[in-house]
């Protein structure tokens, strides 16, 4: 694998509700737990927390910057711990594996989502189909 | 308790149109700056877009709630998306389906049953080509959410 494969890790302005809020209008996912204070503490929480779809969007911003947008074939993400107002995000990736099927040539890659406490919020797997200079 | 005859169950299809501003609006929502996203007339939606079917999806084209989950103990466990070639662009007209693949239960490391269930939704373009799919894995959990914050 070539050393110009692997991307400076992206580490993100902090999180704010705001972000939360944006996205959710983004997506349609408007559960109340993301951004209303008072349903929150309801719920036994101290705050509205992030949407674990907000990581997954990240993760594929970070990963379609490296590998390209059309070449995306596969994304598949699991979501490990909340993330918090204030939290700062860094995302970061390494190549799985470089292969060839069907005749195209493709490469699997592992991303994570890494809060500032060092704990991963989600982690991704993707493939891409390589491009010339990556296959 | 989960219903786990529920697998095989089929929501009926739905319209989706994928359009330039929703992906505009989506991209800057997960802060991207890519030009395959924010400057091309006809941009490509990014990894994640197809999450927006809950702008699409009616009552009638779930069938997650065969599964009988309580809603206060499911949690978002993965989420996959698959291209079968380039992902879809703006201005395509999708036709989207969602079934129920499969419900299993696992020990829980903290003990009790863990519920899973695995929903996917095939998106076809006008011609009937199956161009992406999505996988989703919800998991009802022994106590509710709160009570493991």
């Amino acid at each position: 694998m070539s050393e110009h494969a692997i991307p400076a890790p992206w580490t993100m302005e902090p999180q704010t509700r705001t972000d939360f809020v944006r996205y959710q209008g983004a997506s349609g996912d408007m559960n109340p737990i993301h951004h209303d204070q008072t349903y929150a503490e309801a719920a036994g929480y101290p705050s509205p927390f992030s949407v674990g779809m907000l990581q997954a969007g990240l993760l594929g911003t970070y990963a379609t910057d490296w590998l390209g947008a059309d070449n995306i074939r596969s994304f598949r993400v699991r979501f490990k711990e909340q993330v918090w107002p204030d939290d700062v995000l860094t995302c970061t990736g390494r190549v799985v594996s470089h292969y060839v099927r069907d005749g195209v040539a493709l490469i699997d890659v592992e991303l994570d989502c890494v809060r500032q406490t060092g704990a991963v919020a989600a982690t991704a797997w993707a493939t891409f189909v390589a491009r010339a200079e990556e296959a | 308790m989960a219903n786990l005859n529920a697998v095989g169950t089929v929501g009926e299809t739905f319209a989706l149109d994928v359009e330039r501003g929703k992906i505009r609006e989506f991209a800057k929502a997960t802060r991207s700056t890519n030009p395959a996203y924010l400057d091309r007339a006809i941009p490509v939606a990014p990894p994640t877009f197809l999450t927006v079917t809950n702008f699409w999806q009616p009552s009638a084209g779930t069938p997650w709630s065969a599964a009988e989950l309580d809603g206060k103990r499911v949690l978002h466990a993965e989420q996959q998306y698959e291209f079968f070639g380039p992902p879809p662009v703006a201005g395509m007209h999708l036709q989207c389906t969602s079934r129920i693949e499969d419900m299993y239960v696992k020990q829980g490391r903290r003990g009790g049953d863990l519920t899973f269930v695995v929903m996917v939704t095939d998106f076809t373009d006008e011609e009937g080509t199956l161009v992406a799919r999505a996988t989703m894995t919800g998991v009802e959990t022994a106590r509710a959410a709160k009570e493991d914050a």
